[in-house]
């Protein structure tokens, strides 16, 4: 770095540089762009593994605390209860795991990197879309640890392999369309803490005011009406289907029409602010 | 797009948060090819103005140009024609210095092989090879302003900008700093750089603009700048504050010109274009029964330069707003 700069390179030409720059990112660029932020986070990832402890240990815990709990008051025995509650386990799990997304979001953009990012000619999503991806992996490590200790606790689904891991799809892809709202807080949010606290209003009567743990019929009219329209009842509903009977309901369709109208109106909004964050 | 297109054309800038005004209609005029110094204490709108041109933070009135391409109607354009190095190092804490360069080529659409030769080649150009693959914890303050100035190079922008490139590094390390800078301008880049310390913008600076409370009170070659200011300062502490206005009036006869008056009580400040001439001033004062507890001879420093143009000294109370 010292005087021994520049071995005779080409000389920098502005002019050169105006006529050649373009003028939009491309979707195949994007892609790309989204890809290598998705790899960063996984480096991170790698480096950090105590972040995974929270899908490693909350869907061996909960399944664990929820069955011996609720299991006799609910379903009469432990195990006539394990087919109703592994799939509200599943959405809860995974909807927990997305909400983490947003914080770290919110903590990643308070540093230098971000300026750079922003400084650079790319788009705009690919800083937020890059650690969605990669918490593919932690959606997939929290839903295939759940089933597997249910399986533990002597749960058989009947739907079979295909049936889990179907049900296991559609809630990993559940979550990822889900965290496009916690991405959203994490750039409108002026902490991470304040981040957490926001996720968690949205996050509790999401998971608790559905059909995850309980049957609707015993509950009140109006909490069973909201109850009916919870896009988490839909999706454990969905995956009660597929793990135990193999069946593709209608509340497929009804958690993907959810989570797609989710990801359009969550997706801008987040690109939006995101560009406005100073 | 001709050749002599400004680097930087802005007029009227304007950035408030809220009340406070961080940049009150500043124009600049950055040609190709030179080292531009945007000089002025913390708080003054530097970081605010280069972020606007960055696009980093959308201008809020006045209007901008980077070589003839409008900032704010085409800002894709401007990111590829703009190298950012912050004032803090902007690189990913978690990743070591090659990866970092790797992940920024790739950004780039530079394909992986070819992105690795780049980060190596960088590297080596920056004295961080055998820090290459080390977390980034490890790094001192200067190898992470070189990691981050390589980073800003990788597609070898035309503009770079330099936000404080040497605060907090010492001087060895700034020396080397200043050479790299130099050898991008010889490589054909044009450089805005904000620095706080006058010797800087003198030793590198073809032209400086003095910024204060978001507005541009002065521009000229560091030359200039300093005949306004004096080459050298005489700095004396009269015995009697009481004294002030006799002492004023011996410095005018002696010099022709008038002391800066500095805030603290019977403090005088007197631009110097020789340094010997302190010696006619002192004699001047002695004869005329004035009497001195302190006196002191100094190259001007920045506090200087904004006492003669502004009148106040670089003490700024919205000095928290800035750096945000």
């Amino acid at each position: 770095m010292t005087s021994t700069i520049a071995p005779a390179r080409e000389t920098v030409r502005a002019a050169d540089r105006v006529a050649a720059a373009r003028r939009h990112v491309s979707m195949g660029e994007t892609l790309a762009q989204t890809m290598t932020m998705a790899w960063r986070a996984v480096k991170k990832m790698r480096r950090n593994p105590e972040q995974f402890f929270d899908v490693v240990l909350q869907p061996i815990l909960f399944t664990a605390m929820f069955a011996y709990v609720f299991g006799g008051a609910i379903a009469g025995d432990v195990e006539s209860y394990l087919p109703l509650m592994i799939p509200g386990i599943l959405a809860q799990t995974v909807l927990t795991t997305c909400m983490v997304t947003g914080t770290q979001l919110r903590e990643d953009m308070e540093k230098g990197v971000f300026d750079r990012f922003k400084s650079l000619p790319i788009a705009r999503i690919a800083p937020l879309a890059g650690p969605m991806v990669a918490d593919l992996l932690r959606y997939a490590t929290a839903a295939t640890l759940t089933f597997a200790m249910g399986l533990l606790m002597g749960y058989r689904p009947g739907g079979g392999v295909a049936g889990v891991l179907a049900a296991i799809l559609l809630a990993v892809f559940t979550g990822w369309s889900l965290a496009w709202i916690f991405t959203w807080v994490g750039t409108i949010a002026k902490s991470a803490q304040a981040v957490q606290g926001i996720s968690m209003m949205i996050l509790f009567p999401l998971t608790f005011l559905s059909n995850a743990f309980v049957p609707i019929g015993t509950l009140p009219g109006w909490l069973a009406a909201f109850v009916r329209v919870n896009p988490v009842s839909h999706l454990v509903t969905a995956a009660r289907d597929l793990a135990n009977g193999a069946l593709v309901s209608g509340e497929v369709a009804w958690t993907l029409l959810a989570c797609l109208i989710v990801i359009a109106v969550f997706a801008p909004l987040s690109v939006r602010s995101y560009k406005r964050h100073i | 797009m001709s050749i002599t297109e400004p680097a930087v054309r802005a007029e009227g800038l304007v950035k408030a948060f809220g009340e406070h005004r961080a940049v009150d209609g500043i124009d600049l005029d950055v040609r190709a090819g030179e080292i531009f110094g945007v000089l002025g204490p913390n708080g003054a709108g530097k970081t605010t103005t280069l972020r606007m041109l960055a696009t980093l933070l959308p201008i809020d009135a006045g209007r901008a140009e980077i070589f003839g391409v409008d900032v704010a109607a085409d800002p894709h354009v401007i990111r590829q024609l703009v190298g950012v190095t912050g004032q803090y190092a902007s690189v990913d804490e978690n990743l070591t210095a090659r990866e970092n360069l790797w992940l920024f080529s790739r950004l780039q659409g530079i394909p992986s092989a070819r992105a690795k030769r780049l980060a190596t080649e960088l590297l080596g150009r920056f004295g961080l090879e055998e820090a290459a693959d080390k977390a980034l914890a490890h790094f001192s303050g200067g190898m992470r302003r070189r990691l981050d100035l390589a980073a800003s190079l990788i597609t070898r922008p035309p503009l770079i900008f330099l936000d404080e490139p040497t605060t907090g590094l010492d001087p060895r390390t700034r020396g080397q700093m200043w050479d790299t800078i130099r050898g991008l301008v010889a490589d054909g880049c044009t450089v805005l750089l904000t620095t706080q310390y006058l010797d800087e913008a003198d030793q590198l600076a073809d032209r400086v603009a003095v910024i204060d409370r978001g507005r541009k009170v002065a521009e000229g070659t560091p030359d200039e700048l300093k005949t306004a200011v004096g080459d050298s300062t005489l700095q004396l502490l009269l015995a009697e504050p009481g004294e002030v206005p006799a002492a004023v009036g011996v410095v005018r006869r002696v010099l022709g010109s008038d002391p800066v008056l500095s805030p603290e009580q019977g403090r005088l400040n007197v631009a110097l274009d020789q340094a010997d001439r302190a010696a006619d001033v002192l004699i001047a004062l002695r004869t005329a029964g004035i009497s001195i507890s302190s006196v002191s001879v100094a190259k001007p420093s920045l506090d200087e330069v904004f006492l003669a143009l502004t009148g106040h000294g670089t003490d700024d109370p919205t000095k928290a707003k800035e750096n945000r």
